[in-house]
């Protein structure tokens, strides 16, 4: 009865060091409020009322992770390029989708189609 | 007589403990009981960089659920090592030749998307249950979609799923029955007004539904430490 009692007691902190064992798996990339962003963009359409630029806040999000040594993910620099290019930014817009290119090549065909609207028209609302 | 009486309760216990074991072992093997395993050898040899997510079909009563949905997406495919096209830009590509609304868009010819996007693959989903729904004595949010991956180059089907979740509500409350309908109507009237609930549960949804790593899910993509070393 006492080994059972022992084996126990030394069971115990096995499970409580276990359960503590690590800290939350580091993710491929620093999301910031891309996804949130993206929610509001067709929230805002859908609503009617056209929502404040969000340009600022997805750029704060790209200084915190240079800052921070992270990686934007997939279609970052993109979004915010559609941004840049529905205010009008074209110059700014065609340097968030090279950017995208640079980072993922996947993205390549359709970043060039992008380019070459950005080089005659822009993407409107 | 304390002799005998130790004796027939160890028996007593002897035979508790092996009802208790074959109980166990029927639950363990029902919990363990998988539904149809999906058929890897088309997403093998396919082995897609990147997917195109096409804006969801919406089978639900709330006309939010889409882009809801479609906001929630991009994270769980990204993480599991995809290129994941830009949602946004996708979707204003599409209105701008057109294409507004998500039927037409997935009645489009695949090898249109790949000419088009680049795109390895993509990602077709329905969403068939968005927001509240109220029983008795709750209410409570359920996001279930179904989706299927694409190959582009062959049209071939890459993989299929689906997942559901609800918000575990539990209400606690004093004033009995009357004040747990009372607290049901509240929450549904708020859930319903509230859409920012139902889009926190169709990330839970998303990240089931779209996760690599799970029983039935994805591959791990190129882009994932785990690429190639999926347990099937």
């Amino acid at each position: 009865m006492i080994m059972l009692r022992l084996f126990y007691f030394l069971l115990f902190p096995s499970f409580v060091l276990v359960g503590c064992a690590g800290s939350p798996p580091k993710t491929l990339y620093q999301w910031e409020e891309y996804q949130p962003q993206v929610y509001r963009y067709f929230k805002t359409k859908e609503d009617g009322k056209e929502g404040a630029s969000a340009t600022m806040e997805m750029e704060n999000g790209l200084q915190q992770i240079r800052m921070q040594g992270g990686n934007p993910p997939p279609g970052y620099h993109a979004h915010l390029g559609l941004l840049y290019s529905i205010d009008g930014k074209s110059d700014q817009a065609t340097a968030q989708f090279q950017a995208e290119k640079k980072l993922f090549p996947e993205s390549a065909i359709f970043m060039d189609f992008l380019l070459k609207g950005q080089a005659t028209s822009q993407l409107k609302r | 007589m304390e002799f005998d009486q130790r004796n027939n309760q160890r028996t007593v216990w002897v035979k508790q403990s092996w009802s208790a074991f074959f109980c166990l072992l029927t639950v363990f093997i029902s919990g363990c009981a998988t539904p149809q395993k999906v058929d890897y050898t088309a997403f093998k040899q396919s082995r897609p960089h990147s997917i195109l997510i096409l804006p969801p079909l919406n089978t639900s009563p709330d006309i939010r659920a889409g882009y809801s949905f479609l906001s929630q997406m991009t994270y769980p495919l990204a993480e599991s090592g995809y290129y994941v096209f830009p949602v946004t830009v996708v979707s204003e590509t599409f209105k701008q030749n057109g294409l507004s609304v998500p039927a037409d868009i997935h009645a489009v010819p695949p090898a249109k998307f790949r000419e088009i996007f680049g795109a390895d693959s993509a990602l077709y989903v329905t969403v068939t249950q968005y927001g509240s729904s109220y029983t008795v004595l709750d209410s409570r949010i359920t996001v279930s979609a179904d989706g299927k991956l694409v190959d582009l180059k062959t049209s071939k089907e890459l993989w299929s799923g689906s997942a559901s979740v609800s918000d575990g509500s539990g209400s606690t409350s004093s004033g009995g029955l009357a004040g747990l309908l009372a607290q049901a109507i509240v929450k549904q009237v708020f859930n319903s007004l509230n859409d920012d609930v139902s889009n926190k549960v169709a990330a839970l949804t998303s990240q089931q539904l779209l996760s690599a790593g799970r029983p039935n899910g994805i591959l791990y993509g190129p882009r994932s430490p785990h690429y190639g070393k999926d347990k099937d």
